[in-house]
């Protein structure tokens, strides 16, 4: 991204979703964490590239996947400093949406397995 | 010119235009409709006329034109088929929806004062955009920044190279309208959040 300004160092692990309650119809030898990747098997990446606004980013992280400013720039900051971020977590279809998404605001940004 | 600012009382995001301003931004604006046209959206090749007229679906292939493969990456880095099937669902409307927002800000222009033809010397105009719109012109300003960058190869951290360049560089004069719009962009984000 072009144009640094303030850079502030924040820690870069990334939240999961963690499961609320273990569903009592599943199968005991199904863990909570194993429930948790089944049902969010893909994340959507955003990359760096030379171009987009540091600002723009934030705002795109902001308004669309509803992020605080916090967060927002957390994750701008990932992406400005490590080349890439993961910025969602879902199924296959939602995430297929955040990419389709990303791309309209002019992010580049891929999906894979988690 | 002082980019986009809200404005206290009415909420709206205002910025004054030069004629000349309006009418470079108008140009760079129309050449994204045509390249966004143009490099038409085809799907799968197909020598058979009864099934290519049959075939209403989007484009497989990552398009040539760099500019456009840069607006329409693959969303799979290492699956070409689910890349392709992707494109396919998605392409279409996302080029239907940068073309329609690069023409919002034509239509923009145009309306707040911009001539078809610019003869007038001095003339200057606002611009006064609600919020949705204001949106709208952002998102086309990242098309604009990223054709213009991938038409320059501009790299990070490469600021000193364009400087260096004499003023009269065709290169330097493009790079210069480049942090131009990423000036309009900047303002424009920052009014939004304001």
């Amino acid at each position: 991204m072009s144009r640094s300004r303030r850079t502030l160092c924040h820690d870069v692990a990334v939240s999961t979703a963690s499961p609320a309650h273990a569903d009592p119809d599943v199968e005991e030898t199904v863990t909570p964490d194993e429930i948790t990747f089944l049902a969010k098997p893909w994340v959507t990446i955003v990359w760096n590239d030379p171009v987009n606004l540091m600002s723009y980013v934030t705002y795109v992280f902001g308004k669309y996947f509803g992020y605080d400013r916090k967060k927002a720039e957390k994750l701008m900051l990932e992406v400005h400093e490590d080349g890439r971020s993961v910025v969602s977590t879902g199924t296959r279809e939602e995430m297929e949406r955040d990419v389709q998404a990303m791309h309209e605001y002019g992010l580049w940004a891929t999906m894979e397995k988690a | 010119m002082s980019g986009f600012a809200r404005h206290r009382k009415s909420r709206s995001i205002i910025a004054n235009f030069t004629g000349f301003e309006a009418e470079l931004l108008r140009s760079l604006a129309a050449q994204l409709v045509e390249l966004l046209r143009n490099e038409a959206a085809v799907p799968s090749e197909t020598t058979d006329p009864f099934e290519a007229m049959m075939d209403f679906s989007g484009p497989t292939n990552e398009p040539e034109d760099p500019v456009l493969a840069r607006l329409f990456p693959s969303a799979y880095a290492e699956d070409e088929e689910a890349s392709a099937e992707f494109r396919r669902f998605t392409e279409g409307a996302l080029r239907d929806g940068k073309s329609a927002a690069a023409i919002a800000i034509i239509d923009g222009l145009e309306e707040a004062g911009l001539p078809q033809e610019l003869t007038e010397d001095g003339l200057h105009f606002d611009v006064e955009l609600d919020e949705p719109t204001a949106e709208t012109w952002m998102r086309s300003f990242t098309d604009l920044r990223l054709a213009l960058a991938t038409r320059l190869g501009v790299e990070d951290g490469d600021e000193a190279y364009w400087h260096s360049l004499p003023d009269d560089d065709p290169e330097a004069q493009a790079h210069d309208i480049y942090e131009w719009v990423g000036y309009l962009q900047e303002t424009l984000v920052e009014a939004l959040m304001d």
